[in-house]
């Protein structure tokens, strides 16, 4: 079943430079989809369309089986939650607390329901004790959780996130890869667009490479895995594909990889 | 939809006028605003009306671009007529209740249409031929004399500078300030004028704090480089008044002259 749904979209900037040419592709219903491609490719401007920041010049983007138009925007942004990259853009509020209550007062729940799921966010991502603190003296790990509690306030059933990894130290993007593992479990389709193919090939199950706005391919982890493709979309084959792409085993994170030597090792010896 | 906003309306060129020194053409722009109030008979205007248009084609700038600036003065255009026409005591031509339209009115008006005409067309002229880097340069040179007395003039130019490079930034990041709200629901387009300013909000407190945190930023950097205000720095492009300059200030000085002979030389009349 599909969730998304994006077929023939072209969009090009007022002035002339065309962005996204001919776009199509489908996500199916709880996947963890990255966005693949290089700065420039279009992967911002195809994001700001899912969620009708941006509508379709041509083309047709579907939510649910809705096509977005100017009519049903509320309903689509319910649906379709976006996380920017730089959280200081989103934070305005002089509490923790109002910032996260933002949307569901603009959705127009009553003040009791608002505190219900602000303190529920609250709790599933751990920064309960944030709740009364100004969003600009956080750090940039909390500021990042904020303001994916802000858009999570909104429930939307998919999750949009622009550059997600980008500006994190090792530990915070542990714990933030971790917040979107829960995300996934409770039910969120999640898209990721990004460009760091070390960080996504063992994290997404459904890949969309752009190259200059179009798609150069979609499909499974194999595509990180063709050389070829990945030069063409100004990438990289993924760090442990190539340390083990000379054996049988296929390691998608550092823990599996240990595992793949262990064995390795062991038949050598 | 913050894209279309255009500042400054530099055009590009390499014209005579494009080639003068910044200084000589906001000392001649101020000059000419002041010599069109020595115009006083058709004549006159004529001789401002001409010397305008030759300007216009060495500039070589389209002549409806040089129009299209004072479109956004129009009203006050009609206004200025409309308050001479009906005000002017003399010959009336019609007259209904306490309207009263004389010849010296409609003259007067025409007149002081004329005078407006050519006041922002030639000023528009300035800005179309100067980048603003070099306006700011110009700006600056012409202050340093008031130093003495305390005029800041390095730094007066370096902050016009800074603003005019910062403005589309600032306006990129209101664009994606406002996407962000919006993909939160928020609204910026409809309700009443206090629902609208309170909607601003969450766009104007992340934009000042991303302004103020760029400036610290700014100055940061700007200090790393030893940046320690006008002392002693040195130019990339040197200002240099020419053979081309002094031919300006001949000919703008002949205008001055003409009209100034028109005016109580007795040549012409009034």
């Amino acid at each position: 079943m599909s969730v998304l749904t994006v077929s023939n979209l072209n969009y090009t900037y007022p002035d002339k430079t065309p962005a996204l040419k001919d776009v199509s592709f489908q996500i199916a219903a709880k996947s963890k989809v990255a966005i693949l491609g290089a700065n420039g490719s279009g992967k911002s401007t195809l994001l700001q369309h899912l969620n009708g920041l941006i509508l379709p010049q041509s083309g047709v983007v579907a939510v649910h089986g809705q096509r977005i138009g100017k009519e049903n925007l509320a309903d689509i942004r319910k649906m379709v939650g976006i996380v920017f990259d730089n959280p200081d853009e989103q934070l305005f509020s002089t509490l923790v607390y109002d910032d996260i209550a933002f949307g569901p007062r603009n959705l127009g729940y009553d003040e009791k329901t608002v505190a219900q799921k602000v303190e529920e966010i609250m709790t599933l991502l751990a920064i309960t004790h944030l709740r009364d603190r100004p969003p600009y003296n956080l750090s940039l790990g909390q500021k990042k959780r904020v303001a994916i509690a802000g858009v999570l306030a909104m429930e939307p059933s998919v999750m949009v996130f622009d550059e997600p990894f980008s500006g994190l130290d090792p530990c915070t993007l542990q714990q933030f890869l971790v917040i979107l593992d829960d995300l996934y479990h409770r039910g969120h389709t999640l898209i990721v667009t990004t460009h760091d193919v070390d960080i996504i090939y063992g994290w997404a199950n459904e890949f969309v490479v752009l190259h200059e706005g179009y798609v150069l391919a979609q499909g499974g982890r194999e595509l990180l895995e063709d050389k070829m493709l990945m030069a063409q979309a100004k990438l990289k084959t993924p760090d442990l594909y190539n340390i083990f792409c000379s054996t049988s085993y296929r390691p998608v994170c550092v823990d599996d990889a240990a595992e793949c030597i262990k064995k390795i090792g062991g038949n050598a010896r | 939809m913050l894209s279309n906003i255009t500042l400054g309306q530099y055009f590009p060129g390499d014209s005579p006028i494009h080639r003068l020194d910044p200084r000589t053409k906001i000392l001649l722009t101020v000059l000419f605003i002041s010599s069109i109030f020595l115009a006083e008979s058709y004549a006159a205007y004529l001789l401002l009306a001409l010397f305008t248009a030759v300007v216009i084609v060495l500039s070589r700038i389209p002549a409806p671009l040089v129009f299209r600036s004072l479109k956004p003065l129009w009203i006050l255009i009609i206004i200025t007529v409309l308050i001479h026409v009906f005000t002017t005591p003399g010959t009336v031509l019609w007259s209904y209740n306490i309207l009263t339209v004389t010849r010296e009115g409609i003259e007067q008006g025409s007149l002081m249409a004329a005078r407006l005409v050519f006041l922002i067309a030639f000023s528009s002229l300035l800005t179309f031929t100067t980048s603003p880097i070099a306006l700011t340069d110009g700006i600056e040179r012409l202050l340093r004399p008031f130093r003495r007395i305390g005029v800041p003039a390095h730094e007066l130019a370096m902050m016009m500078t800074i603003a005019l490079r910062f403005i589309p930034t600032l306006l990129e990041e209101t664009d994606r300030i406002m996407k962000a709200q919006m993909a939160r629901g928020a609204d910026f387009g409809s309700g009443g004028l206090f629902r609208r300013a309170q909607s601003l909000v969450p766009l104007l407190v992340p934009l000042f704090i991303s302004a103020f945190r760029r400036a610290d930023e700014l100055a940061t950097a700007m200090e790393a480089r030893c940046y320690r205000g006008g002392e002693n720095r040195t130019r990339m492009k040197q200002l240099k008044m020419g053979g081309r300059d002094l031919a300006a200030f001949a000919s703008m000085f002949g205008l001055i002259l003409l009209l100034a002979t028109l005016k109580w030389g007795g040549v012409g009349g009034t």
